[in-house]
């Protein structure tokens, strides 16, 4: 008779502004609010036009978060991503005005630049990785201290001046193109989210970056190379940072040592707004794109509100804090079963 | 007539899914030594975290001094004369050894500790237990037993009324649980009423007053000790024959699969060990032996001083963890909690991992979740997880249910050797005796079984050899027919000096 039965809910079914939280985190309530109450401040900020304008101007944050959010999921976090792309931006536009006298191909001075500043990712990727999994050093610490030598190297090889004199075709075409009709940045960037939400849940790096912050030890007990995809973790991260980093060195077409500065904060509070436990073990891809999509939106929303860029700080900052508080209710809320 | 000093009148706990402790009267006299006794899993530790004001109940209430209390805290309960050793630990590893003494009770000179008093003090304590530890060394520098005496001597000071002891011999030789004992006599003389959860009917006998048993979380008697025999006592414990928990498991030993030659670790010294196909090993002795350390070397998760391991003829000594898995040796954590399960994930998602990592369903490195989802059923059948609870978090079910998952884990990655360390702590009667018959399952099947248990019945009864470690040596190999408990305690204490 049971079997025949639908499975019988025997709990009372729990309300379903609880449920959402608990399955998706404080995001639909944030984008919520921040809907109604920019719409109600300016009306050009609901418009078709500048939400697209919001779509365009997300994809670095978008980026940059995918890659944190490998780190976070890893159960770590990474502080260094701005310091990663500005090392890129640098690495890659002084790379390109050196090839730029050597030869003659665009192409190749282009692919040179990138893959200069693929490579300096590529370090800096390996020493937080490292850092972190083999000699434990805690991510913080790591990262910061990452973060610090990237962006004092940056500074001592540029001098503190952007370098110009970058082939026109870069930032023609990973500045302000499109192919098929959609501006390069997007494309790329909608390249990436396709691949990491097929990695994640359905591949084995994917399961096992999940298992390593759920419970390393578990993980270790389970056949798993919790050091390597530690590693891995930190690496991916890094070179994704190194993508957004030549995508907005095109964009500004110059190398500059302060591209980023921001991003690290930001891209936190995407994940962590996003649901993505703090804890690791927890986050999904989707809905880190949504969380990136949102702080550019509220950022916008406050340009258009002439909010100034100095208040603009206070309230990403407290929005963060605001998440990982909610963060907290919801860990327990899914511990204690609700 | 004497007035009871502590009473607990309908006490109940329940967690989802399980009825921890089931309306339990009981009482404590002044001057009393009274024994809990039951099986792992029966309640004790539940009766005594809500006297102790780690947990609170359910239902029901407790009497100090005939006043209702509520222990919603360690401290209030401390603060009420209500003091418990736990068997866990909760000692400071960065202080010394007399400033966990006196944590939060520092001795003062105006606003200054006065470290002279508290170690002075603390010395007093020491002499008067007879225990060798110095009041100015670093916690961290303890060995387990000392640190065990030290748990147990911060109770002897400040206004005690009640003292719950919690197995505190597990770790202790015996000349130390002289010490203790004698002090338990002293306290008693002066009126303390004393609760003590032990296994060892030997060790109680010289000490109990009453004994209480428990079972499946239910009172099931109190007796006086005087009068009471051990027979008796077992059979309050457990409500059936042994041989009914314990299956039988036929032996038809195959190939040797498993050769370990002079293994030796830190604390353990060279032993070696071979085991055939279709064979349960037991290993028994007390906590901190070195058993559990012995196998974990084997696995990589421990240093390794000297010695080989190999598995099926190959040489896997000295390879990080995740081969030995690979190559067939599984290792089942007794700590699901730190080292098993990943708590805030459905048993479906912990189970599909070890499918995962067997690299059974992965196809270019594509997991083909349909195959994991089949595979992952077949599993939480195998170990009996109901279906309600198979898409819960981890974190929401019984002990007895997080160890079936724990166990079903085990059955995701394929293996020629199981080694199971502590495979029922804090379980039930009914799934333990579920998981018995996976063991029996594994090595009727031809798998080489470990068996890692402080709780001897069990490492005697599933085995068909038992490996006795004392001091951080094999102290005895014994097989089957005979190995009493009896005989096998005997092998529990030696008076060599621990392996270093």
């Amino acid at each position: 008779m049971s079997d025949a039965t639908a499975p019988a809910q025997v709990t009372p079914r729990a309300n379903p502004i609880k449920t959402l939280f608990i399955r998706v985190g404080v995001l639909p309530f944030f984008l919520g609010i921040a809907l109604v109450v920019f719409s109600f401040m300016s009306d050009k900020f609901l418009t078709g036009q500048n939400l697209m304008n919001v779509a365009r101007q997300s994809v670095y944050l978008v980026l940059v978060s995918l890659g944190q959010m490998l780190v976070l999921v890893s159960g770590g976090f990474d502080l260094s991503v701005g310091t990663a792309i500005a090392l890129t931006s640098v690495a890659s536009a002084l790379s390109m005005t050196w090839a730029a006298g050597v030869f003659d191909s665009v192409f190749l001075i282009i692919a040179i630049g990138i893959l200069a500043g693929g490579c300096v990712a590529l370090i800096v990727g390996l020493i937080n990785g490292v850092g972190v999994a083999y000699f434990e050093v805690s991510p913080f610490i790591m990262t910061l201290g990452v973060s610090s030598v990237g962006a004092g190297l940056a500074l001592f090889m540029t001098g503190g001046i952007p370098i110009s004199g970058l082939p026109i075709a870069f930032g023609d075409t990973f500045g302000f193109g499109k192919w098929f009709g959609v501006p390069v940045p997007v494309f790329i960037a909608v390249i990436c989210i396709v691949v990491m939400w097929l990695m994640m849940p359905r591949t084995t790096l994917g399961t096992r970056i999940y298992a390593v912050g759920g419970n390393i030890k578990a993980a270790h007990l389970s056949a798993i190379d919790t050091k390597k995809t530690l590693v891995l973790a930190y690496v991916l991260c890094s070179l994704i940072a190194a993508l957004t980093g030549v995508l907005l060195t095109a964009r500004v077409e110059s190398g500059e040592a302060n591209l980023g500065g921001t991003m690290a904060l930001e891209s936190i509070a995407a994940c962590v707004i996003a649901g993505v436990s703090l804890r690791g073990g927890i986050g999904r891809v989707q809905n880190v794109v949504l969380g990136a999509f949102f702080i550019v939106m509220v950022q916008n929303g406050m340009n258009i509100a002439r909010v100034s860029s100095y208040m603009q700080m206070v309230l990403l900052g407290s929005l963060l804090i605001l998440a990982v508080i909610f963060d907290q209710m919801r860990y327990r809320m899914i511990m204690r079963g609700a | 007539m004497t007035l009871p000093l502590l009473t607990t009148h309908n006490l109940t706990k329940t967690y989802p899914g399980v009825r921890a402790l089931d309306a339990v009267d009981f009482d404590l006299m002044a001057g009393e030594v009274h024994v809990l006794f039951g099986e792992n899993g029966a309640g004790k530790s539940t009766l005594i975290s809500m006297l102790a004001g780690a947990n609170t109940p359910s239902e029901g209430k407790i009497y100090l001094d005939h006043h209702e209390v509520a222990f919603d805290s360690v401290a209030r309960a401390k603060a009420h004369g209500v003091y418990t050793v736990f068997q866990e630990f909760s000692l400071i590893p960065t202080l010394t050894v007399a400033e966990n003494m006196f944590l939060g009770q520092e001795p003062r000179m105006g606003i200054l500790i006065d470290h002279a008093e508290m170690r002075r003090r603390a010395q007093e304590i020491f002499d008067e237990l007879g225990f060798p530890i110095s009041p100015t060394a670093q916690v961290s520098t303890l060995s387990r037993a000392q640190q065990q005496m030290l748990e147990i001597s911060k109770a002897f000071h400040g206004d005690l009324k009640v003292l719950i002891l919690d197995e505190p011999t597990a770790s202790l030789t015996e000349r130390e649980v002289d010490h203790l004992f004698h002090f338990i006599e002293r306290q008693k003389a002066k009126g303390v009423g004393i609760i003590y959860i032990s296994h060892r009917m030997q060790e109680f006998k010289r000490i109990a007053d009453r004994i209480t048993v428990l079972r499946d979380g239910a009172k099931i008697g109190t007796v006086e000790m005087a009068g009471t025999d051990e027979a008796a006592l077992v059979e309050m414990m457990t409500g059936r024959q042994i041989a009914d928990i314990y299956p039988t498991i036929a032996t038809e030993p195959g190939d040797v699969v498993l050769e370990v030659a002079d293994l030796a670790t830190p604390g353990v010294a060279r032993s070696s060990l071979s085991l055939r196909r279709g064979e349960v090993l037991g290993v028994a002795g007390l906590v901190g032996c070195g058993k559990s350390r012995f196998f974990r070397a084997m696995m990589g998760l421990g240093p390794r001083r000297s010695g080989t391991v190999h598995l099926n003829g190959h040489d896997i000594t000295g390879l990080p963890t995740r081969e030995i898995i690979r190559a067939g040796l599984y290792y089942l954590s007794p700590d699901r909690k730190h080292e098993g399960l990943d708590l805030a994930k459905t048993s479906n998602e912990n189970l599909a991992l070890n499918v995962v990592t067997s690299g059974a369903p992965v196809k270019r490195g594509w997991i083909d979740w349909r195959t994991v989802r089949d595979t992952v059923a077949e599993i939480a059948t195998r170990v009996e997880l109901p279906e309600d609870y198979r898409a819960r978090r981890v974190s929401q079910l019984s002990g007895g249910n997080q160890q079936k998952v724990l166990f079903g884990k085990a059955f995701g990655q394929k293996a020629d050797v199981y080694i199971f360390d502590e495979p029922t702590v804090g379980v039930d009667m009914g799934t333990r005796a579920a998981l018995y018959l996976k063991i029996k399952a594994l090595a009727e099947a031809g798998k080489a079984v470990v068996v890692i248990s402080s709780d001897l019945p069990e490492a005697i009864n599933l085995s068909h050899r038992i490996l006795v470690f004392a001091n951080g040596q094999v102290s005895a190999e014994l097989p089957r027919a005979e190995a009493s408990e009896d005989t096998v305690l005997r092998y529990f204490f030696t008076e060599s000096e621990p392996v270093q």
